[in-house]
């Protein structure tokens, strides 16, 4: 039974692992070609990060920065325009997104059809947690029940003294005949 | 029932390997265009064997066509360009080109050798409509209505498979909305 929960526990906990580990690693080229000029840091900085947040429409999973895709080229460029013409952030989320999906942002917007994705790991882990919690508590209930007080162990042993000697005496009693067997059966 | 909880870590396996293996048979590089059921971006072209003439949308309004996106440096445009010219001689479907990211004397080259079966193409050198449409690469087909509305996209090569499953129930359709 125990082996049971234990293996359910680890079930659970794997997949909660898994799946709530991001699984986007987004490949970087060390060497990312920037040759765009910017007039301020801030907007460089704002480029660096979109085109790190941003995916390749061409590829499984490779940021803007990364890829050197022909689109990932225009988008880059059409990125730094749109930082260029002091877009706001969300506008150019919205300016990509508009055209390329969700597909082109790597974390995906909370609604409906990715709540399963957001929302099944911490499911997980919920159920993986009740699981631990019952079995804790199964245990615990366990030890009670093994451990007594030195009052009440020493009443036992009484007991059990006493049982002992009152099932040697009946023995003897019936079966006198075999000592050797009813020495054995008396529990030394 | 105690014997039957002994299962239950294997019948989650079991779920979760069918859940896996029932997405095995899906193209992951699948990818729905963001502007299905949204009008045509608004564009202003060169036509290509018309440079001084600007194609804009309304050029392609009317009926329900295809906007077939291709290169001549794309090498499955050749491979889809026979069954795109039977569909639009054959079948008189109205077939429009966006040429995309592409030097005009090469794909005025490559449509000489190949044959030009479009009606006209949009020259789109810099992909910037491309971006507009979402076109991540060629060969790409969008099917639009007679309002200009995207109702389809198809990334790769058209063929015959893709014409009797998709296109061709679509366009139908589509000519019962006019």
């Amino acid at each position: 039974m125990s082996r049971f929960i234990f293996s359910t526990v680890v079930a659970v906990f794997m997949l909660t692992v898994g799946l709530v580990s991001n699984p986007v690693v987004a490949q970087d080229s060390a060497s990312a070609i920037m040759p765009f000029e910017f007039e301020t840091e801030s907007e460089r900085q704002r480029y660096q990060y979109f085109s790190k947040i941003l995916r390749c429409p061409m590829c499984q999973n490779q940021n803007l920065n990364g890829s050197n895709a022909g689109i990932a080229t225009d988008l880059r460029r059409e990125l730094h325009r749109l930082i260029s013409e002091d877009y706001s952030d969300q506008e150019i989320i919205d300016f990509m997104q508009s055209r390329y999906g969700n597909f082109i942002l790597y974390e995906p917007p909370i609604n409906k059809s990715t709540s399963v994705l957001w929302f099944a790991p911490i499911v997980f882990l919920l159920v993986g947690v009740a699981v631990l919690i019952v079995l804790v508590r199964r245990q615990r209930v366990n030890d009670d029940v093994a451990v007594l007080s030195d009052q009440e162990l020493a009443a036992a042993r009484a007991r059990l003294q006493s049982l002992q000697a009152q099932d040697a005496k009946d023995s003897k009693e019936t079966s006198a005949g075999i000592p050797s067997n009813s020495k054995a059966l008396s529990g030394k | 029932m105690q014997r039957l909880k002994l299962f239950l870590p294997l019948l989650i396996f079991a779920l979760l390997a069918a859940l896996l293996f029932g997405r095995l048979g899906e193209d992951p590089e699948y990818l729905p265009s963001a502007l299905i059921d949204k009008a045509m971006p608004e564009f202003a072209l060169p036509e290509l064997y018309e440079p001084t003439r600007i194609v804009t949308r309304d050029d392609l309004l009317g009926e329900p066509g295809l906007l077939n996106v291709w290169a001549s440096w794309c090498f499955a445009c050749r491979v889809e360009h026979p069954f795109l010219t039977k569909i639009a001689r054959e079948y008189g479907v109205p077939l429009y080109g966006l040429n995309y990211k592409n030097e005009t004397d090469e794909a005025q080259n490559w449509l000489q050798e190949f044959g030009n079966p479009y009606r006209l193409h949009i020259v789109d050198r810099s992909g910037r409509l491309g971006i507009d449409l979402g076109v991540a690469g060629a060969p790409e087909t969008f099917v639009f209505d007679h309002l200009g509305r995207i109702r389809h996209r198809h990334i790769g090569i058209v063929d015959e498979k893709v014409w009797a499953e998709t296109l061709e129930p679509l366009l139908q359709q589509l000519r019962s909305e006019q």
